[in-house]
């Protein structure tokens, strides 16, 4: 299905105050694809994202969705096929329950007010959060807001979800809870992390940006277990990937390979903890 | 002010009439109070049957209302205080004389009162939401609606950020009490530039899912026979209250009969 494709040729983008942010970039994202985009703090990451949203609009270069090309007279249709999910939930909850919230994005389409409940309430069953349905955002823990954020972004059924770091700021359980839900959407997803491990379960392509350019494109599992190239990004191994921390074993098939042997019950108790 | 969003999911007859009509309840009864004259005092004193009755059938806790009304009572005394200074002309009030200053004081205190309470209870049993909707249905402009209700939204997010900000300084500024004034500056800078970049980040994300200027709530019941009655019952009161003084009429009543 070629109408799903994003594709980004040759793009540059620089700030107002001169800064340039993305220089030359080109890839495809393809129907069904879920990708990673990682890269240090500062690298362009959340600007591709808002180019791609069409938020900012590059000075050179062109972004398609579908086969359309990003624009400010394409732009109502682009964003009904992308729904983005930005990195702090309250930028994106400002309504005062999250029910108003998940359903001001179908709303503004002008949809019937009982298929924007159907579409409210899947929305936060999907999520999981349909009891939270009349309570103030301000009043949710992290984890909710979260889901509220994510449930307000798919009662517009988009075709590609956009998240800007979707695990920051959360509890390991939150933190679980949100990369659950990734896996189970079968959207186009394109994901922005700092979070190596999450971004290595999520996502079966990487794309790594270093200074505003692509450094590497390629499946996450080629990517993220190559330590040369992701110190020289700013970056290192998935902490999933890297050798046990109590002993500097490194991994195996199953597990870290611990060369010592096990003698003292105390000391076997340490080994199975890390052996998990 | 999260007790206000609190109160107004409570389902009880009062909840459950129209914003539009309670909306239109409260501004006819602001009305018919501001427009006492300086020096009444017993006039107004039916009015206190409007917020009494609200608390009872809306079954809202009075405390905490009271509370939030006492804050805003130093105000109220601020723009008062100086009338027992400069009018001191006598007026005899049960066989004593007293200042006509003070009279007018209390009239300003008892009328804030009242109107500071009535506009409470009409967010605490109506909601940001449907109150808003009442205004749109007003045909007031949809931008000054969506300035209120962001304004609303986000004053706790403002309040977290300043007081994160607060803290950051006093913890770098041991023994020194609140901000040193050479830091007001750059506090006010910062929050303002602050402000616009969530204000942008907020805008960013309602224009992604399809604002385009418009707001939209949900559909809100057409207006009933009850409401209407509810809002010429009241109008009626409010009506009669200003033109008959009753607790005079009250008063005169009994001591005739006494007579």
């Amino acid at each position: 299905m070629s109408h799903h494709k994003i594709e980004v040729k040759n793009l540059h983008f620089s700030y107002p105050d001169g800064h340039k942010a993305i220089k030359n970039m080109s890839f495809s994202i393809y129907h069904g694809e879920s990708v990673g985009i990682i890269g240090a703090n500062g690298a362009g990451k959340s600007t591709l994202l808002m180019l791609l949203m069409g938020v900012y609009f590059p000075d050179g270069g062109e972004v398609l969705v579908g086969d359309v090309r990003v624009t400010k007279k394409t732009l109502p249709m682009i964003r009904q096929r992308l729904g983005m999910v930005f990195q702090d939930p309250d930028d994106q909850l400002f309504m005062t329950t999250v029910y108003e919230d998940v359903a001001f994005g179908p709303r503004n389409y002008k949809l019937e007010e009982e298929d924007v409940e159907r579409r409210v309430m899947q929305a936060l069953e999907k999520v999981g959060i349909p009891h939270l349905k009349d309570r103030a955002p301000y009043k949710l823990s992290g984890g909710e807001k979260r889901s509220a954020a994510i449930a307000s972004v798919l009662s517009m059924q988009p075709d590609v979800l956009i998240m800007d770091e979707p695990t920051s700021g959360l509890d390991p359980k939150s933190r679980r809870r949100v990369i659950d839900l990734l896996k189970s959407f079968e959207h186009t997803k394109i994901i922005t992390s700092h979070d190596l491990d999450m971004v290595l379960e999520t996502c079966k392509r990487i794309i790594v940006i270093k200074k505003g350019e692509i450094a590497a494109d390629g499946t996450a599992v080629d990517i993220l277990s190559n330590e040369d190239l992701l110190n020289s990004c700013g970056l290192e191994l998935p902490l999933s990937l890297q050798n046990c921390p109590v002993c500097g074993a490194s991994k195996g098939k199953f597990g870290y390979i611990h060369e010592k042997i096990v003698v003292d019950k105390e000391a076997k108790k340490e080994l199975r903890l890390t052996r998990e | 002010m999260r007790l206000l969003d609190d109160l107004a999911r409570k389902e009880t007859f009062i909840h459950r009439i129209h914003p539009l009509i309670k909306l239109l309840t409260t501004v006819v009864y602001l009305t018919v109070v501001v427009s006492f004259e300086r020096y009444e005092i017993i006039g107004l004193l039916p009015f206190i049957f409007y917020p009494i009755l609200i608390f009872a059938f809306a079954e809202l806790p009075v405390a905490p209302i009271l509370k939030m009304i006492l804050l805003i009572e130093p105000f109220i005394i601020g723009i008062g205080i100086l009338n027992p200074l400069f009018d001191h002309s006598k007026v005899l009030f049960g066989g004593i004389a007293i200042s006509k200053g003070w009279v007018t004081f209390l009239s300003i205190l008892i009328k804030c009162s009242l109107t500071v309470t009535a506009s409470i209870l009409l967010i605490a049993t109506t909601g940001m939401d449907r109150f808003a909707a009442a205004l749109r249905m007003l045909k007031i402009p949809k931008i000054f609606v969506l300035q209120l209700l962001l304004t609303y939204r986000y004053i706790s997010v403002l309040i977290e950020e300043v007081s994160r900000m607060i803290r950051a300084y006093s913890l770098r500024a041991l023994g020194q009490k609140g901000l040193k004034w050479s830091a007001w500056g750059s506090f006010a800078g910062q929050i303002l530039l602050r402000t616009f970049e969530r204000a942008e980040r907020v805008y960013q994300a309602m224009n992604l899912r399809g604002f385009t200027g418009e707001y939209y709530t949900g559909d809100i019941a057409k207006l009933s026979f009850q409401d209407l009655a509810y809002f010429a019952g009241w109008s009626l009161f409010f009506i009669i209250a200003r033109i008959y003084n009753i607790p005079i009429l009250i008063g005169s009543l009994f001591t005739g009969v006494m007579r």
